[in-house]
């Protein structure tokens, strides 16, 4: 199966062949390194930009004006922040042209904890993200969910922001890509360059088929009757682990896969609710104007009356870093066991 | 016109009327502009009176069209008598600035003089004041690609220059074997809002720091159109062909301020338009009585103009979730 870095490049290698795609471009993205996750190796449009995150954004924008299709990576999402107005801009101009120009532009960064990052490799975006009008922002679980969502990414012809979960990068998926060869050692022989000199490399890329998982449009990971647990990204594999682990104690808890962060899938998360009549939200952003915390108001409007208790929120402390040493990140961003006990007390509790 | 080969109009007795029209156009418009803001039908005004002499040479001069084979343009909001020069209705401005629902740039959502014309290749005007400076680099780089001699230009104020967004527009125009097609202008107005140049510049020629990155530089009094005209030519002859970068530095007045938050008041500075018809009377182009028609004809038309849009429709709460998000097709 490939990982969640070969899905992505296999779905950027379809997109320049059959969707558009004229530039994939950013700091390291072009050769020789392709992406310090590798997931814009050998891939035919790919480009090293200079190390300047407002030259990327406003190229990108420039290269949609003109009717190219660019995919423009951020290297991490914690050096976003000096590209906020520019970001403003990519998601204000359809408003604020009255509809003359669009923004048809995927930027996908790395977001998330987990690979002992320290203070600017292990944040996470989302929740900024969405106070950023006129984009739609995506972030897969799972190497499928990757493939088909940076297929929609590319399709659509608003800016949408691809976050990609870095600690997942190197997680293999449970099903195969439409048109990925089945045997793993295969697909890397195929397509992912070899270490030392790779200056006479070239990709044999497999006959990948069109697969798009649409934007807005969330799925159930695990069918539940005593929980509702609504997660996304890094979390959602943590989340069905504790799912799986209530599941021997007899606590079936029902968890949803956002997949889509904005416009997120409301009618799947509230009918849901009105089954469990419980919520928990989990994310490893900080806490304070969490993106949840607007998912969470949102089933109150629509659902209260279907809750038996209060709706939670478990995500990461407001604190202004994930610290180097293991005992900060531990302690700062939801683990396994927080979310095992969080989910238990909330499916066990009086309603 | 070819799609592909560009041939600037010939500057002769009849350009140069055409000139001064259009200049008279360009200020008859912003001083229009400017009583709709003081008598209440507009909330806000900003844009480019004094700047004239140099943006109208540069509108007539624009490759104007839609696509790569066509001149870009990431104007700013002082930029008016250049698009004027390219063939716009006045109307249209007077509609952004009492923000009508007619307007056809924004729908009265954004402020006067923040155009968006596709046809043209002019991308929306945004009151940053710098990221234009990022934004010409992408379509110069599908310019570039796609051969032609299409240009992707820039303007911008002094001020503006200090953002980094002007270092990133040099840097990115001049990688090795990577050169784009990118003209870079800078308006010099000796002002940063209210803020002296004295206190922020420690050169005036702006465009010498383009000397850093290799780029072919220069500097014109934008005051005089027939200058600016030749400089114009000179610089886009070499971005076209050369298919590299040039800047090129407009010394302007600054005749009303900076906008209505200074009180839009008229400067005492050169005034590029008076300066312009004291020539052309002098080498006896035109005399004054057809310079005072010029100014009858363009106000005339203006106080009609306002008239009907007044009587136009405002937006209203139909409005607010129009374009938030774009339907139809991913490319431009």
């Amino acid at each position: 199966m490939a990982n969640l870095a070969q899905a992505i490049r296999m779905a950027l290698h379809y997109g320049e062949e059959h969707l558009g795609v004229t530039d994939i471009f950013g700091e390291d993205v072009g050769a020789p390194l392709g992406g310090v996750f590798t997931a814009t190796q050998g891939l035919k449009t790919a480009w090293n930009a200079p190390l300047d995150e407002r030259g990327i954004i406003g190229t990108a924008l420039g290269i949609a004006y003109a009717g190219g299709k660019p995919v423009a990576e951020i290297q991490f999402c914690d050096y976003i922040y000096n590209v906020i107005d520019l970001l403003k801009l990519c998601g204000n101009v359809t408003w604020s042209s009255a509809g003359e120009y669009h923004v048809p532009m995927v930027l996908m960064t790395p977001v998330g904890s987990g690979i002992h990052g320290s203070m600017y490799h292990s944040h996470s975006f989302e929740s900024i993200a969405t106070h950023i009008q006129g984009w739609k922002i995506v972030m897969p679980s799972n190497p499928k969910d990757a493939y088909g969502l940076m297929l929609s990414a590319i399709a659509e012809p608003n800016p949408v922001l691809f976050l990609a979960p870095k600690a997942l990068m190197r997680q293999k998926g449970a099903e195969l890509i439409p048109g990925e060869p089945a045997d793993e050692r295969t697909l890397h022989n195929m397509i992912d360059a070899p270490l030392g000199d790779r200056s006479d490399w070239q990709p044999n890329w497999p006959p990948v088929e069109d697969y798009r998982v649409p934007i807005g449009e969330a799925t159930i990971a695990r069918v539940g009757e005593a929980l509702t647990v609504v997660t996304y990204g890094r979390m959602l594999p943590v989340s069905v682990v504790a799912a799986d682990a209530l599941a021997k104690e007899g606590i079936d808890v029902e968890v949803i896969d956002l997949r889509t962060i904005y416009p997120f899938d409301l009618p799947m998360v509230k009918a849901s609710v009105e089954k469990t009549g419980r919520l928990l939200v989990i994310n490893e952003d900080t806490e304070v104007t969490n993106f949840g915390e607007h998912i969470i108001r949102k089933v109150m409007d629509e659902a209260f009356y279907s809750l038996e208790l209060k709706p939670e929120l478990l995500a990461g402390l407001d604190v202004p870093g994930v610290g180097l040493a293991w005992g900060y990140e531990q302690n700062s961003v939801p683990q396994q066991d927080d979310v095992l006990a969080a989910m238990r007390r909330m499916a066990t509790a009086p309603a | 016109m070819s799609a592909t080969t560009w041939k600037a109009p010939k500057l002769d007795a009849k350009m140069k009327i055409a000139i001064h029209d259009k200049m008279v156009l360009g200020r008859a418009t912003e001083e229009m502009l400017i009583r709709m803001m003081r008598t209440g039908h507009g909330y806000f005004w900003i844009g480019g009176p004094g700047e004239e002499g140099f943006n109208v040479p540069l509108g007539f001069l624009t490759k104007k069209g839609h696509g790569p084979d066509f001149d870009y343009l990431h104007l700013h909001y002082r930029s008016s008598a250049t698009i004027l020069a390219m063939g716009a209705e006045p109307i249209n401005m007077l509609r952004q600035m009492r923000a009508t629902a007619t307007d056809p740039y924004s729908k009265g959502r954004n402020f006067v003089n923040h155009f968006a014309i596709k046809p043209w290749n002019v991308v929306p005007v945004t009151p940053t004041i710098e990221t234009q400076y990022a934004t010409v680099i992408g379509t110069a780089l599908v310019q570039k690609r796609h051969g032609g001699d299409g240009l992707s230009y820039v303007t911008g104020g002094d001020a503006g220059s200090a953002e980094g967004d002007f270092w990133t527009c040099m840097n990115w125009s001049t990688r090795p074997e990577r050169e784009l097609p990118v003209l870079i202008l800078i308006a010099q107005n000796e002002f940063g809002i209210s803020t002296p140049a004295s206190q922020t510049q420690n050169n005036r020629h702006l465009n010498e720091r383009a000397n850093g990155f290799g780029i072919r530089n220069a500097c014109v009094d934008g005051n005089d159109p027939i200058a600016s005209w030749h400089a114009l030519v000179e610089a886009m002859a070499y971005v076209r062909h050369e298919r590299k970068p040039y800047c090129l530095q407009a010394n302007v007045s600054r005749l009303y301020g900076h906008s209505s938050s200074s009180g839009a008041n008229r400067y005492d500075e050169p005034d590029c338009v008076g300066l312009y018809e004291a020539r052309l009377v002098r080498e006896n182009l035109m005399t004054e009585a057809e310079i005072r028609s010029v100014w009858d004809k363009h106000n005339t038309q203006l106080a009609a103009d306002l008239q009907k849009v007044i009587a136009e429709p405002m937006p209203g709460k139909e409005h607010v979730l129009q374009h938030v998000w774009h339907e139809g097709t991913a490319s431009n």
